[in-house]
């Protein structure tokens, strides 16, 4: 089950459905089985199948891809194993993030706020559940039980087995737990303009939506910032920023510097773990070029993270520039760029981003 | 339909039915019965209705795949499951009506009279199935707890494994001999036999066998193959391959009897209950329920339908021999039910159809022969006059154990290379390619060195290669 899933991530990421649906409702996956494979035949071997009332007729077509194979086990042929099976959004998350090897993000002293975490070690108990068996312990608790045995029977012959008895095992004890946590704050910036299509803007929302999913699995308290742009920013709400087309030219400065006005309003970086994102398409006024790269440096120096996603779905040619190649002159270790062609990049751009932040963190 | 009885109903019931069983003559293990809910069920499905088996994720999918099935409403629930042991274990679904329960019993001690009569279970040693499951259980599970074994490694063996479990020999009534047999074969074979002309004769040449080979004659038990003759293998992981094939050794029979088996417990149920005097609203049920069970699906094939109608049909002609089959045959020496017993106790799917699927019968169960072509599965032949013949062969390759190609060991010492070399032996049917690669990759990771597969792709000699992870194909010029 979780191989299957964890196997076809990226389809399942790149299913319209599942993107944008609330926290808490069930949705449906696909699981394309994971197939156990034997030596079989292939497609030149016939069966023989029954008639039902009418008489078949040599030519007959018995129906697509159907397993009309009788007398044969089930499973056996190439099909497609494909069934549907219920699965909570925040079970899928974990099981997305769990093979990802992600960066414990840099937390900060900060603002404390208690929360409830579950199920902390707590102690052992001797009585427990079979996953909560320490087994160091236990056999620590032999060895010493097998000290004892020999001094109490001194003289005696030492016996040569000496197997571990129920009063020996023990288990680790879990306790609910209060503890602090830090917090952080996404700034999800979108170009809004013109140029950002249907196909674009589906693009940039799954990845928002990834990224906010992930940080709620990091952190207990994740505030998010929405930020649409086109030659102004404004701060918009979660719905708007999905759901609302805009219009007009794109100055790519104007989200950065009110990214950075909102951070130094009400997230200030001493306090918060900040991350910014801004997915675009690249297609910035030349004139606003420079100020973008200002703003842009000044957000690295501010922010854990910067990432900038640009979209340019395939046929949509290179008509614009493209800011990646002239972001490149920004230096900081903690600046992304990736670029996102279709649906299927997404789950590798996020990783892409993500590693970015670990490999930081594992140098330091 | 009513779903209120008792325990003691259904004890009653049981008491009837014995009794008749006993009056027909069938011979089975002692019966036992669990009442149990649908989610039992599926997992006594998964299980193959073991009450215990070995952990491995396939089972586990297969689970959520038949409850998804079962809950969406694709597929029912078998009415009844049975294991072949002594004594035989069933279970019987709770919310079944009593009709259903009454049927489900009848067809129960069929099987079991199966399970113990027929020649292919006699390997199956049946009074330790249910503690051969267990002790496997225990014994995988062991090694999972195993602080230097784990999981991890327990799985990938058992998922290799799985893959090639069905790679073992057919008809386990035949033995295998040893290699000391072997070599004593070999050497027999070698030996010029008398010739009374020896002196005018010129001296045949022959060469000396080389009994160094492994193995002496091709292998069809892959796992055990494997097991013996590669000596990275840890003990535990040759136990695993060891429990895998044992498990894989019991299930043969049972696929290698399917039709015969669901035939024979179809058309004794239908006796019983016939004899059972039901009262009406109960009879009228099983007439509806039996019908459900018989009923021919159309485009593929029904083992219960199919299976029971050659049994009516053998003792129908045994009873009332028609003038014809005298006339090939002679007189008859048996009756119907002689002849019944006789036949449950020394065929199996492949020889039982050969043997008594007639042409008539062919026509009256209107079964033709499908091709796929592209996506599609086409008619390609009707139970007509000059195809009938060609439709009962092409069934017969398709039950039992003959949907699994026959692969065997030819070389463990391929190319001086410790490289192993299969052997596919060619039907006509080629081998799905995809698969093969997958498997072989198991094979590999098993035997630890090259793999090679010599089989026909389009009528082609092809050799499938995997090696240092690499597959490839190649076909000699």
């Amino acid at each position: 089950m979780r191989e299957a899933i964890r196997n076809n991530i990226a389809d399942i990421i790149a299913e319209e459905s599942i993107i944008g649906k609330d926290k808490n409702r069930i949705i449906k996956v696909p699981i394309r089985g994971v197939k156990e494979y034997r030596f079989i035949y292939g497609d030149n071997a016939p069966g023989v199948g029954q008639g039902g009332d009418g008489e078949p007729k040599p030519g007959d077509v018995l129906g697509e891809g159907k397993d009309g194979k009788g007398a044969q086990q089930a499973g056996d042929r190439p099909g497609i194993d494909y069934y549907e099976t219920d699965v909570s959004l925040d079970e899928l998350i974990d099981l997305m993030f769990e093979d990802l090897e992600l960066p414990d993000i840099e937390r900060k002293r900060l603002r404390q706020i208690e929360i409830e975490r579950q199920f902390r070690h707590k102690g052992f108990r001797r009585k427990g559940i079979r996953v909560r068996l320490d087994k160091k312990r236990t056999a620590r608790s032999r060895v010493k039980r097998k000290k004892a045995s020999i001094k109490h029977h001194a003289g005696a012959p030492a016996p040569n087995r000496f197997p571990f008895h129920i009063d020996d095992l023990r288990y680790h004890h879990t306790v609910t737990d209060t503890r602090n946590e830090s917090n952080a704050v996404v700034l999800c910036i979108m170009d809004t303009s013109g140029s950002m299509d249907t196909m674009k803007k589906y693009l940039a929302r799954s990845f928002f939506f990834l990224l906010y999913q992930f940080l709620c699995t990091r952190y207990q308290n994740v505030e998010i910032v929405f930020i649409a742009h086109h030659t102004e920013a404004r701060e918009v709400t979660e719905e708007e920023f999905f759901h609302k087309g805009e219009s007009g030219g794109t100055f790519i400065s104007s989200g950065y510097n009110k990214a950075l006005e909102i951070i130094n309003e009400r997230y200030h970086p001493a306090l918060w773990n900040v991350y910014v994102f801004h997915c675009s398409d690249g297609d910035n006024f030349e004139s606003d070029n420079e100020a973008a790269l200002k703003a842009a440096q000044e957000l690295t120096q501010t922010a854990n993270l910067f990432g900038y996603g640009e979209i340019k779905p395939l046929g949509s040619g290179y008509y614009g520039s493209s800011m990646i190649t002239f972001f490149s002159q920004i230096q900081a270790s903690n600046f992304q760029t990736v670029q996102i062609q279709k649906k299927e990049d997404i789950w590798a751009s996020f990783k892409t981003f993500l590693s970015k932040d670990r490999a930081r963190e594992d140098a330091a | 339909m009513t779903t209120e009885y008792s325990i003691a109903d259904l004890e009653g019931w049981n008491d009837r039915i014995v009794e008749l069983v006993q009056q027909f003559g069938l011979d089975p293990f002692p019966q036992e019965f669990e009442v149990c809910d649908h989610e039992d069920m599926l997992s006594y499905m998964v299980y193959s209705g073991m009450p215990s088996h070995y952990p491995h994720w396939s089972f586990g999918k297969n689970f959520e795949k038949l409850k998804t099935l079962y809950e969406y409403g694709v597929s029912g629930l078998p009415y009844e499951m049975v294991i072949n042991s002594n004594p035989s274990i069933a279970y019987l679904m709770r919310d079944n009506t009593l009709a259903l329960q009454v049927l489900t019993i009848a067809h129960v001690y069929g099987h079991n009279d199966f399970f113990k009569n027929n020649f292919t279970f006699r390997s199956t040693r049946a009074e330790y199935t249910i503690e051969t499951f267990k002790g496997h259980a225990n014994r995988v599970r062991q090694y999972i707890e195993d602080p230097s074994i784990g999981l991890e490694k327990v799985e990938a063996i058992l998922d290799a494994a799985h893959a090639l479990s069905l790679q073992c020999r057919r008809n386990l009534a035949i033995k295998k001999p040893s290699v000391a047999e072997q070599r004593e074969m070999k050497l027999y074979e070698a030996t010029p036999r008398a010739d009374p002309f020896g002196a005018i004769h010129r001296r045949q040449e022959r060469p000396t066998p080389d009994l160094t080979k492994e193995p002496l004659y091709p292998d069809e038990d892959l796992l055990l193959f494997i097991r013996d003759h590669n000596r990275q293998l840890a003990e535990w992981e040759k136990d695993l391959l060891t429990i895998v094939h044992e498990q894989a050794r019991y299930f043969v029979p049972q696929i290698e009897t399917k039709i015969m088996n669901e035939g024979w417990a179809s058309f004794w149920h239908k006796r019983i209950l016939e004899s059972l005097d039901l009262p009406q609203e109960l009879h009228l049920e099983f007439l509806v329920r039996h019908t459900q069970v018989l009923r021919p699906s159309a485009g593929s094939l029904n083992p219960y339908h199919v299976g029971m109608k050659v049994w009516e049909d053998i003792e129908q002609r045994w009873d009332h021999p028609s003038a014809e089959d005298i006339e090939n045959f002679g007189p008859r020496k048996k009756t119907g039910r002689e002849k019944l017993f006789e036949v449950r106790e020394v065929e199996r799917d492949a020889s039982f159809l050969r043997r008594y699927l007639t042409e008539d019968l062919i026509r009256e169960l209107n079964l033709f022969e499908y091709k796929s072509r592209g996506n599609e599965q086409v008619v390609s032949r009707v139970a007509d006059e000059e195809n009938w013949r060609q439709i009962k062969e092409t069934l017969i390759q398709n039950v039992g154990t003959g949907t699994i190609p026959v692969i065997k060991v030819e070389d463990a010492d391929y190319n001086n290379n410790r490289a192993l070399l299969l052997k596919h032996h060619h039907d006509g049917r080629d081998l799905q390619l995809e698969y093969a690669e997958k498997t072989m990759r198991y094979l590999h990771q098993l035997w630890g060195r090259g793999v090679a597969m010599e089989t026909l792709l389009d009528g082609q000699r092809t050799l499938l290669n995997f090696i240092d992870g690499k597959f490839s194909i190649k076909k000699p010029a």
